[in-house]
């Protein structure tokens, strides 16, 4: 098992090294530069600004200098666009934000999903079942960005009940609309590969015996029947948590949170480099980290798996 | 991904079970299956009319997806409703160009991306598995880890950064789109080949010397066919999905071209100033299609799995 | 106004604000009118500002929070002229090369040092420094100091800048060539005073809430990126008790239909109105909704380059495509904000510009096209052999409606296949800035008020001319500009030989269209086309 771990990590390093290549040569490679703007600088204060921030240099010395500065300081370097911050502040700032409404819309998709899942698998071909079904089916087709302006819409202008965005230090008003926009669709996700998981279990001699032994519908569900239900839910859960922090570009567009996402889509588009080197060392990693989590966590519940 | 890659593989162990009790016919049986199933079966309806509405549906309307109506421009809320009289029977979007137009426009470009998107990732996904899976050995592991790296890339980024960097189009959005799609792909695949290679009838053909790419293209490929279509079925709302959140951020096809996404996404942002048909319609279209994929695909798995049998 | 989302603002501050509360529940101390009880300014600002540091703040909603952090000489009123700020009058010397200005002796620094004669010389010479590369560096230049272009290259120390402090309260300043608009300049955000000690202390820290020192009506006191600023009374600025708004707030909101519906809610004091809602609006809210002109022309520019198609060097094709464009389509039924349709380059609400009677304005649209269409046929142009080309817009959905809306003008018309490219906003800059373009979308904010700021993009030499237009008349009316007492006759002139040569097609002049919540009074500067706003010169009423 530690080997096993010790050797994951060993590959997460050159694979955050080759996103850093593939990113720093794309950015590069992509027209324009964080200085551009509808009236060009004058040639001489481009100049002072290209070298005060390194861009002068050639390219491979620009990364590299990155790569030393991220590995001995754990320096991202200067935003170009916002100038009297850093990368390391915006995240610091940004993070928690995108992590608090990542955490928080987990929470409400995996219990929403799992008791959804389960429900109707126990009540299967019931109209409770249909119903589940079609929730989870229009839950993970219908786009978060049709879903938010229709929560504010109801919620701010009409029944005036919650704020329309912002993040306000995180009071929990201005948390419910986007973690409901945020949730839905791997809500839906995880109710029904629970269900389908869940029905096939219930199917299974073991459970089948324990219904025979008349052992209580609840004594079978909740100690037979849940942990190996669980077990493609849980292989699930870590490319759904990492959709969880990429997908909140959405909800930080539109909620204007704060969170990571607006960051990231806008240093892509007005080339700030390093704002966005940062999201993407920062989103691989814990990419890297939750994969590793979730087959940690699939060894610990199903003992037959051996690495 | 949308893609439940536990229960395909799950299938594709089974498949491979499965040729040792051949009996019946395989498809045939499959294709019994299928019909029985009602949900599948009425989606596959309703997704072959969507298919030709986008195909056909031009020709009922005078309209073309670029003409402005010159009449109603700059009045839409009023004047641009859904109507027989005027000739626009989704109404107008808020240029006062013919909504049913851009509709069937839009369908086409939505279900190409995502079934060519889906293709892009089938073919490089089958192809790579296979290889890896056949060869073996340091080969295999090698190809495996840098699936494995692969993975573990923000794939939403690097589209964004691809459509940022070689410009808006739609191929490069097959491209962008397939290319990330085919990880999980060639892992289902591998593991079925690992299965598939020690066969009697591979072992055959090693025997007389048929060189290896041949083996994989007429013995191992054909037979991982079940697994690939059923994921590839459920591969295709995905694409159709994450298109529509590159048409949200603005990095979706050009004017006057338009896609499912595009028009929900110009429809949901007005949806407040009196124009919801600039919402529902083409929502409507979306969620229909994307229902009948779900349901197709979750026919073809349960109709080619043969445990319940 | 509304009652949830401002009670938890205010729920949310309350324990910051040690404020005195001198004029809530009071009466307008010139006016007279009665205040309301709560004096917090909303608004919607569109993307992030750029920093808060007055040398380096490079984006307009930066600049109008530095305006509110930082007080430079001379301030604005809402027609836009100068009134006294932290200098209270000026004297110029004979040869009007040496200004020097006499400082307000009580002002001070929100931690109680005085502003000094020092704090300015610090300031420019730091923004003229090309050690802190300040975007804005080449503000030296425009306000004409003293070797500022030297300066600026590194070849000539700072200490040789046109700058002195004289002492506490006189600051010299001496320029390279007599400039009439130069205290105009020290309205700009970038001349702003900053605290050298506090900047020493912390280095690129200094403009975080909890370091920053500035001398104006405000101090910022929260910022979260992407999401809000906030800043609050300057207990220590010169003019506090005549100061009624306690806090001003900046929300960032990306898309403007949120906006408008939390401004609906109430959470807003001010926003944008998106595009096409502003009659509606202005309909249901007769007293919010307003729409003003602005400093600004959005244009079309033909590649007249090399690289350009062989058609559009053709006049009589550039003239076609104009005439063809129904303006008052695009601006009452695809922007419907008020915007003024554009035979002109330059706006009619630049000061002292008559806007010059060009021939095709005068004529009705059926006129226009007609003659479009004659006119592309005498270029060889028609059915059989269709002129076709490409155009270029960044993206918006406004600059989208818009090249659509003339796309198929020009194909209704004309018969002009044209192929639409919209691209993200660095490509297209990079595309246009290199000549890589057929037509392609402009738009030109004034950077002063004075007809020279736009037409100097048609001279053949300046680096923004993307269409590479060239015409010795009109560089030479723009260069005996420079120097004429009354240049007006040479602007005129110039724009009629734009209409004529149609070098760009002029599409509109901006208008700003916002939301105001009609309890906010004060001087909004309706009037003054450059937009200075200062959060100290507003209150709101009582309902």
């Amino acid at each position: 098992m530690l080997n096993y771990v010790i050797k994951r990590i060993a590959i997460a390093i050159p694979t955050l090294l080759i996103l850093i290549v593939i990113s720093f040569v794309l950015m590069h490679a992509a027209p324009g530069g964080p200085f551009n703007s509808e009236k060009p600088l004058p040639p001489q204060v481009l100049a002072n600004i290209e070298a005060k921030y390194g861009l002068d240099q050639p390219l491979w010395k620009q990364m590299v200098n990155y790569v030393v500065g991220l590995v001995t300081e754990f320096d991202m370097g200067p935003s170009f666009k916002y100038k009297d911050r850093s990368v390391n502040e915006i995240i610091a700032q940004g993070f928690p934000i995108t992590i608090t409404y990542g955490v928080l819309s987990f929470i409400v998709a995996v219990t929403v999903g799992v008791s959804l899942g389960a429900i109707a698998a126990i009540r299967q071909n019931t109209w409770i079942d249909y119903l589940a079904v079609g929730i989870s089916i229009g839950a993970q087709v219908l786009p978060n960005f049709v879903m938010a302006p229709l929560l504010v819409l109801t919620f701010t202008l009409w029944l005036g009940w919650l704020p329309g965005g912002g993040w306000n230090g995180g009071q929990w008003q201005y948390l419910i609309m986007p973690v409901i926009a945020l949730s839905t669709s791997y809500m839906a996700s995880i109710a029904r590969i629970t269900r389908s998981s869940m029905l096939e279990v219930l199917n299974t001699n073991y459970i089948r015996t324990a219904t025979a032994k008349g052992l209580p519908a609840k004594t079978i569900f909740f100690r037979h029947a849940l942990k190996p239900a669980m077990l493609p839910v849980i292989s699930y859960l870590g490319p759904a948590f990492v959709g969880m922090i990429t997908g909140s570009v959405v909800i930080d567009m539109y909620f204007s949170t704060g969170g990571m996402g607006q960051f990231f889509v806008n240093s892509a588009l007005t080339r700030d480099y390093s704002v966005m080197m940062g999201i993407t060392i920062l989103i691989g990693l814990l990419t890297i980290m939750f994969n590793l989590v979730v087959d940690l966590l699939y060894a610990w519940i199903d003992p037959k798996i051996r690495y | 991904m949308l893609v439940d890659s536990q229960k395909v593989g799950d299938l594709a162990e089974n498949l491979a079970k499965m040729d040792e009790v051949k009996g019946r016919s395989l498809w045939g049986d499959a294709l019994r299956r299928f019909k029985q199933n009602k949900a599948a079966m009425v989606s596959l309806i309703i997704l072959t009319l969507v298919i030709l509405f986008s195909l056909t549906g031009q020709f009922l309307t005078p309209w073309s997806n670029e003409e402005i109506d010159w009449n109603i421009m700059g009045n839409v809320a009023e004047m641009g409703k859904p109507s027989f009289e005027t000739g626009h029977y989704f109404g107008a979007d808020d240029l006062g160009r013919d909504l049913y137009a851009r509709v069937v426009q839009g369908s086409r470009i939505s279900l190409m991306v995502g079934v060519v998107g889906a293709l892009i990732a089938v073919i490089v996904g089958t192809l790579y598995g296979a290889v890896a899976g056949y060869v073996g050995g340091r080969t295999d592991q090698i190809m495996m880890r840098i699936v494995d790296i692969l993975m573990s890339i923000p794939y939403m980024f690097v589209l964004i950064l691809l459509l940022v960097v070689f410009g808006r189009s739609v191929v490069m959005l097959f491209v962008g789109i397939g290319l990330i799609s085919w990880l999980d792909m060639s892992r289902i695949v591998r593991g079925q080949t690992l299965t598939i290679k020690n066969k009697e009838f591979v072992e055959a053909a090693q025997a007389m010397g048929v060189p290896g790419f041949k083996i994989i293209m007429k013995h191992i490929v054909p037979n991982l066919l079940g697994v690939v279509a059923v994921y590839a079925t459920l591969l295709v709302p995905g694409m159709i999905l994450t298109e529509s959140f590159i048409s949200f951020l603005g990095l979706g096809v050009q004017e006057p071209s338009t896609s499912w996404g595009a028009l929900i996404s110009e429809g949901a942002g007005t949806i407040q100033y009196g124009t919801p048909w600039q919402l529902w319609f083409p929502l409507a279209f979306f969620v229909v299609s994307l229902f009948c994929f779900f349901f197709i695909g979750d026919g073809l798995r349960d109709a080619l799995d043969p445990k319940d049998r | 106004m509304s009652h949830f989302a401002k009670s938890l603002a205010a729920g949310a501050f309350a324990a910051s604000l040690t404020a005195s509360f001198a004029y809530a529940a009071g009466t307008h101390p010139v006016t007279g009118e009665a205040l309301a009880d709560e004096q917090i300014f909303t608004y919607r600002v569109l993307d992030e500002h750029s920093s808060v540091d007055p040398q380096i703040v490079e984006d307009v909603s930066g600049s109008e929070i530095v305006r509110d952090l930082f007080e430079g000489l001379y301030n604005q009123d809402a027609d836009g002229n100068l009134v006294p700020g932290v200098a209270l009058s000026h004297e110029l010397s004979e040869d009007k090369l040496t200004y020097t200005f006499t400082l307000r002796p009580e002002a001070k620094w929100s931690d109680g040092n005085p502003v000094t004669a020092g704090d300015f010389e610090y300031a420019w010479k730091r923004l003229a420094d090309p050690e802190l590369a300040s975007p804005y560096q080449w503000f030296i230049e425009v306000m004409g100091l003293k070797n500022g272009g030297a300066v600026m290259a590194g070849e000539m120390g700072l200490d040789d800048l046109g700058v002195k402090a004289l002492d506490d309260h006189t600051l010299e300043v001496q320029l390279e060539v007599p400039l009439s608009y130069f205290p105009l300049t020290t309205t700009h955000a970038s001349t702003f005073p900053s605290p050298k000690w506090v900047i020493d202390e912390f280095g690129e820290e200094w403009t975080k809430p909890e370091n920053i020192v500035s001398n104006g009506a405000y101090v910022l006191t929260e910022h979260v990126p992407q999401e809000r600023s906030v800043r609050s009374r300057n207990e220590m600025y010169w003019n506090n008790e005549n100061t009624i708004i306690e806090q001003t707030i900046a929300l960032v909101i990306n898309d403007e239909n949120t906006a408008l519906t939390r401004y609906l809610a109430g959470e807003l004091d001010r926003t944008e109105v998106p595009t096409g809602q502003y009659p509606r609006l202005a309909e249901e809210y007769p007293d919010e909704a307003l729409s003003f002109p602005r400093l600004c022309s959005y244009y079309y520019t033909f590649n007249l380059s090399d690289s350009g198609p062989e058609a559009f060097k053709d006049v009589r094709v550039r003239q076609a495509l104009s005439y063809a464009i129904d303006r008052s389509i695009i601006t009452d039924n695809v922007l419907q904000g008020g915007q003024y349709e554009a035979f002109t380059f330059t706006p009619g609400a630049t000061a002292n510009f008559e806007v010059p009677e060009v021939a095709f304005g005068q004529m009705t649209q059926a006129e226009r096209d007609a003659k479009a269409q004659e006119l592309l046929a005498e270029a060889g142009y028609g059915p059989d052999n269709p002129l076709s080309f490409s155009m270029i817009y960044n993206t918006s959905e406004g600059h989208k409606k818009i090249a659509i809306a003339m796309s198929q003008m020009w194909k209704q018309k004309l018969g002009v296949e044209v192929e639409l490219g919209n691209m993200e906003w660095q490509v297209f800059l990079e595309e246009r800035g290199n000549q890589n373009f057929e037509l392609a979308r402009g738009a030109w904010c004034g950077d002063y008020n004075e007809a020279s700021t736009f037409l100097d993009l048609v001279q053949s030499g300046s680096g923004y001319n993307d269409g590479k237009y060239s015409n010795a008349e009109v560089d030479q009316l723009l260069a005996d500009a420079k120097t004429s007492e009354d240049p007006s006759a040479n602007y005129t002139r110039v724009e009629q030989i734009i209409a004529e040569e149609m070098p760009i097609i002029p599409i509109y002049h901006y208008t700003n269209v916002y939301m105001m919540n009609p309890a906010l009074k004060g001087s909004w500067p309706v009037q003054n086309v450059e937009q200075n706003w200062y959060s100290k010169d507003l209150y709101f009423t009582a309902d």
